[in-house]
């Protein structure tokens, strides 16, 4: 029984992980249709920056504090920066931004590798985080619980922006009708380059949340990136909901693989799935209906 | 076309690009490259030794995934060198270095090796890490009649008459682990590990071993090189309820793990892990807090108390920096280079065969201790040692199997092992 809840956990706390890796890319690809392949680096950046805060502050607890909203400017503004430059220019040719965004992963990648080292740093955690909380009898250590906690607050947050806000208001337009929305005054422009600096902004925060779970190297985001856009395929491009319920589930699904075969198995079984399930409902778990002509 | 339409097109293209990402990310991670075998003729060697100088090559990855590790190695070497010409040479001559990168690519290693031995026209080469560059260098140096000594320890069941072996074989690392752990009273195990050939073959044995002697393994768990979510494995260990942990988890895996392991509220006071792939070099990156106190099985660590030992790291300090440790590979690699020189000095000769055939019994007082050169199956008799990680990141010796051990690469002397080769 007690292994059953710790599995329960382990899948809901992998989920949260992925969901924290996806939700970021749910707005850049899934509201946006850009297919950003560096949305992994902006993660590995995010984890940087708590490297970097952490040797300023020293203070392990308040350098975490400290480090996700810094983490989340930086990926906000490396991928205000990437949109700024290159992806505005290729809004129609989706398959020419995959390759560039590629090529721009190599580059960051190369460029931690010179700036930090090849060898992968480690970021301590903060006394307050280390160790494990007794949860209904269960030992359940308090980093995954705040990764958790954290993903929950990620996710309401953007939904109070998408649902709230102006600008949310002005995104959900953007996505359901462009042309529509722009004949209405709104400002696709402008519009777009807030949501990509929330998404990137997203994957900032992932990578500090990263840190508590491992090594920081160059190559942290590739090892998310696949993940991350498989999540927000199966959960159906255009709507945060489905990315929330497909993170769990390919958590849970994950966690229950790996315990009762693999872990290599276990990938392979949820790749399986994936495909499987794709070729019942390509439009994933929860799809958008819009009355756009294109 | 509005984004929604056009990335729900895009969807199936996406999740193509990714698995295709991961496909080629663990092709080229666990690539063995046996490409390379060279099927020419044993040429008549170059290599000119009529002038005041020989040529060496070191062949170690200095670019790729392996370059972190691998360039301690060189690090190493070239203070061995340094020392040996400072010194005189090896038989009045100066030793001239080639460096090769071996790119972290097995192929690349046995074209490096190609290179080396018949353009550059080495004496000897000194390097390769991790085994797929070493199967794919064999052949090279079979076909050349060349030699190379290969510094790390490995997983056994091979022996090549141009190769010298100066890292662990099974028999001097992971059996003394074993031994250990029973003679602590460990009644039952749980074996981890990254999934490729090193854990599993090592496993193979340690099974092998526990069936033997009365351990019980009570599971066996396997994770993809470069896994980084340890929440089930953990799980697993910690439900099984083991003695132990043996850990032949690879790299980065092993902070993911780590720190993992402690989060779940164990440490190695509840159930300690043996590792076999953390040196001091790799402490620093998984961070002293998650492994202090654990244990490691190796032949050297930089605490050993010994003249050989204190002028090591000394001079190793010297020139590289005070803030520079050294590990095991790399005294192997330091320590191979000597005895290379103490091969060419007894055969009185740099050629290929003289010095095989004055290989056996060449002894030398490595940091290590002494350690002597087994013309049979060119591995070297080494001391294991079972370390403890301490607070400052370095390792102390904890047991010690007392004497060198004689290498058995195909564990013949062992009954329980019958049936592994």
């Amino acid at each position: 029984m007690d292994v059953l809840f710790s599995q329960l956990f382990a899948g809901l706390s992998l989920g949260s992980v992925l969901l924290l890796a996806a939700l970021g890319l749910a707005l850049t690809f899934g509201q946006m249709g850009v297919i950003n392949m560096a949305h992994g680096e902006f993660m590995m950046a995010g984890a940087y920056t708590a490297f970097v805060v952490q040797g300023v502050v020293g203070n392990a607890g308040v350098s975490l504090l400290v480090s996700l909203p810094l983490g989340f400017l930086v990926g906000g503004l490396l991928g205000l920066l990437l949109e700024a430059t290159l992806i505005h220019r290729m809004y129609k040719r989706p398959l020419d931004t995959l390759l560039v965004t590629w090529g721009v992963a190599l580059v960051l990648q190369q460029v931690a590798r010179d700036v930090f080292g090849a060898p992968n740093v480690d970021v301590r955690a903060p006394a307050w985080l280390s160790g494990a909380v007794d949860l209904f009898g269960l030992a359940v250590p308090k980093t995954r619980l705040f990764i958790l906690a954290l993903a929950v607050v990620a996710v309401v947050a953007l939904a109070v922006v998408l649902k709230v806000t102006p600008l949310g208001r002005r995104i959900r337009a953007v996505v359901q009708n462009r042309d529509l929305a722009e004949a209405s005054g709104v400002s696709t422009r402008a519009t777009d380059r807030l949501t990509f600096f929330i998404g990137s902004g997203l994957a900032g925060i992932a990578g500090v949340a990263l840190t508590l779970l491992g090594s920081i190297g160059p190559t942290l985001g590739t090892s998310y990136i696949v993940d991350a856009f498989l999540v927000v395929v199966a959960g159906g491009i255009g709507q945060i909901k489905g990315t929330v319920i497909a993170a769990f589930a390919l958590g849970l699904l994950q966690a229950t693989f790996e315990y009762s075969t693999t872990a290599s198995i276990a990938k392979v079984l949820v790749f399986v799935v994936i495909v499987v399930f794709l070729q019942v409902r390509p439009q994933g778990l929860v799809s958008v209906r819009t009355r756009s002509l294109a | 076309m509005t984004p929604s339409r056009a990335t729900t097109r895009l969807a199936p293209a996406a999740a193509l690009v990714a698995l295709a990402l991961t496909l080629t990310a663990c092709g080229a991670r666990t690539a063995t490259g046996d490409g390379a075998g060279a099927a020419t003729s044993a040429a008549e060697s170059c290599v000119d030794t009529s002038g005041d100088t020989v040529k060496i090559g070191f062949l170690n990855s200095l670019s790729g995934t392996m370059a972190i590790s691998e360039q301690t190695v060189a690090d190493s070497l070239a203070l061995a060198a340094e020392e040996i010409n400072a010194d005189g040479g090896v038989l009045g001559k100066q030793l001239e270095i080639v460096q090769e990168d071996g790119q972290s690519e097995p192929t690349v290693f046995a074209e490096k090796a190609e290179k080396l031995i018949t353009s550059d026209c080495v004496a000897a080469v000194f390097g390769g890490w991790t085994s797929a560059s070493r199967k794919a260098m064999l052949p090279v140096f079979e076909a050349q009649d060349s030699l190379l000594f290969y510094p790390v320890q490995y997983e056994g069941l091979e022996s090549s008459p141009n190769i010298f072996y100066t890292g662990a074989t099974t028999n001097q690392q992971i059996v003394p682990a074993l031994d250990y752990l029973k003679e602590q009273g460990v009644e039952s195990i749980f074996l981890v590990g990254s999934d490729y050939v090193f854990p599993r073959t090592a496993n193979k044995i340690i099974n092998a071993y526990a069936e033997a002697n009365g351990i019980e393994v009570l599971g066996e768990e396997y994770a993809p090189l470069g896994h980084t979510d340890f929440s089930t494995i953990v799980n697993k260990v910690k439900s099984a309820g083991a003695d132990a942990v043996f850990n032949t988890l690879n790299g980065d895996s092993n902070v993911a793990f780590f720190k993992e392991y402690k989060n779940a509220g164990l440490g190695p006071d509840t159930m300690p892990v043996v590792s076999v792939s953390i040196a001091e070099e790799e402490v620093g990156g998984v961070g002293v807090e998650n492994v202090e106190g654990q244990f490691t099985a190796w032949n050297y660590y930089q605490t050993i108390d010994s003249p050989e030992n204190a002028t090591f790291v000394e001079a190793f300090q010297a020139k590289y920096g005070a803030d520079r440790v050294t590990s095991d590979p790399m005294e192997a690699a330091y320590t191979s280079l000597y005895l290379w020189k103490g091969m060419v000095e007894k055969a009185e000769s740099f050629d290929v065969a003289d010095v095989q055939e004055a290989a056996d019994g060449v002894t030398f007082d490595a940091p290590e201790g002494s350690v002597t050169v087994n013309g049979d199956n060119h591995h070297i008799a080494k001391t294991a040692l079972i370390g403890k990680i301490g607070p400052d990141g370095l390792i102390y010796t904890e047991w010690s199997s007392g004497e060198p051990i004689e290498p058995d690469p195909y564990l013949e002397g062992y009954d329980w092992a019958e049936g592994l080769s």
